[in-house]
């Protein structure tokens, strides 16, 4: 297993709140995101379990590009990962902030 | 909700199930209730433990709720996930709901965590019989991917009533446990259609130990689901003891089968090859007239 944390700067704008929300089942090639807020003086939290090791730039890669497409401020994310492909992770996270979102309203 | 029961996971099922809003959720994903067993295994955790438990309503009615991911490791019992099956069960003594309704979807014991959720299905199946003495009728939903399988499947036959779905399967052991041990001479894992006549719930349904077949279809589970609220099998010593005598006179009845068509000729089944193409509906009718009864 390797443990990984990446905190990126918020942007601040839409402010949403919501219960926390799951998206996803850990599983091989398959991994669950839980989303939620979190007081992180407006930053963004994401920590990662996965069983793949040696993928740390990967993931920061792709987590950089969905807080590029989302408008995101104070909200921890937690993945519990089997394995999953980059595409399956991005898909995820923006399944999450759907979710996410859609409960807000 | 209409729609699915199989392609559901595990929380859409329960969704789908209860009134539209009704679902308050017991130690959620948030909590982060974990498997302390798995991380020694080097193994990633689920943040529910791969089940859903909690409290809600089904047509005004309250009910506690149970839907293993079968998605997540096979939706075994580890500890974690056993003690959540668990407390729900000890909290229908406390609240008296008009059911207790579990969603299995599972292969049984989670066997990294092995003596730990052998331990806790042990505690489920006394939680369950604690729930049904207290007069709460405990109902076994088997309709998911996985079937219902090992302690699980024992627990599930502890329940007052089953209701699966064609896609469901109940029995102790899998079709790849009984090919590794006995040859597949004896039971071939790979033949679809022995598997599903030897284990699947039409079989089951026949030979009288689940009660009711439905439509692969969450508003089909509900409805059924209904019929059994408040009321319970019972549980005296007398009923045990008149279920232990028919379950001895069934195998005798049936022991030289080879094949459960067989049972199903001797049962009184005109056609019995038919009977997996009949759907729920059109079966339903023959296993009220043929189907074995239980006490």
């Amino acid at each position: 297993m390797e443990h990984l944390e990446f905190r990126f700067p918020g942007r601040p704008g839409l402010v949403w709140k919501a219960e926390g929300k799951l998206v996803g089942v850990v599983g091989s090639g398959n991994l669950e995101v839980l989303i939620e807020p979190a007081d992180l003086k407006g930053d963004c939290l994401a920590t990662i379990s996965t069983s793949i090791v040696g993928f740390g730039e990967t993931w920061r890669q792709v987590l950089t590009d969905f807080m590029e497409r989302h408008t995101l401020s104070d909200i921890r994310i937690s993945i519990n990962d089997g394995g999953a492909t980059p595409a399956v992770v991005s898909l995820r996270l923006d399944q999450a902030v759907a979710d996410y979102l859609g409960a807000a309203q | 909700m209409s729609g699915s029961y199989l392609e559901a996971s595990a929380r859409n099922r329960i969704l789908g199930l209860l009134d539209p809003g009704s679902f308050v959720e017991f130690l959620g994903p948030t909590a982060r209730v974990t498997s302390p067993h798995l991380p020694e295994l080097d193994m990633p955790v689920a943040f529910d433990d791969g089940v859903a438990v909690g409290e809600g309503k089904i047509g005004g009615r309250t009910v506690l709720i149970a839907a293993q991911e079968g998605k997540f490791m096979g939706g075994a019992v580890g500890e974690v996930h056993g003690a959540k099956l668990t407390g729900l069960l000890e909290r229908a003594i406390d609240i008296k709901p008009s059911a207790v309704l579990l969603l299995f979807d599972t292969g049984g014991v989670r066997l990294q965590e092995a003596n730990a959720g052998l331990i806790a299905v042990g505690e489920i199946q006394r939680a369950v019989l604690a729930a049904r003495h207290a007069g709460v009728p405990v109902i076994a939903l088997v309709g998911g991917r996985n079937g219902c399988y090992g302690g699980t499947s024992i627990v599930a036959r502890t329940c007052d009533w089953i209701i699966g779905s064609e896609e469901g399967r109940l029995s102790i052991s899998g079709p790849e446990v009984i090919e590794t041990v006995e040859g597949a001479e004896e039971f071939d894992s790979q033949d679809r259609a022995l598997v599903w006549r030897t284990m699947g719930v039409k079989h089951r349904r026949l030979i009288g130990d689940i009660d009711r077949v439905v439509a692969d279809d969450i508003d089909a589970f509900r409805a059924a689901a209904q019929d059994y609220f408040g009321k319970s099998r019972p549980l005296a010593l007398d009923a045990l003891n008149a279920e232990q005598e028919f379950l001895a006179s069934r195998l005798k009845r049936f022991e030289d089968c080879r094949d459960a068509r067989e049972i199903w000729a001797r049962l009184g089944v005109n056609e019995s090859g038919r009977v997996p193409d009949l759907n729920p509906d059109e079966f339903e009718n023959l296993a009220s007239s043929c189907a074995v009864r239980r006490p």
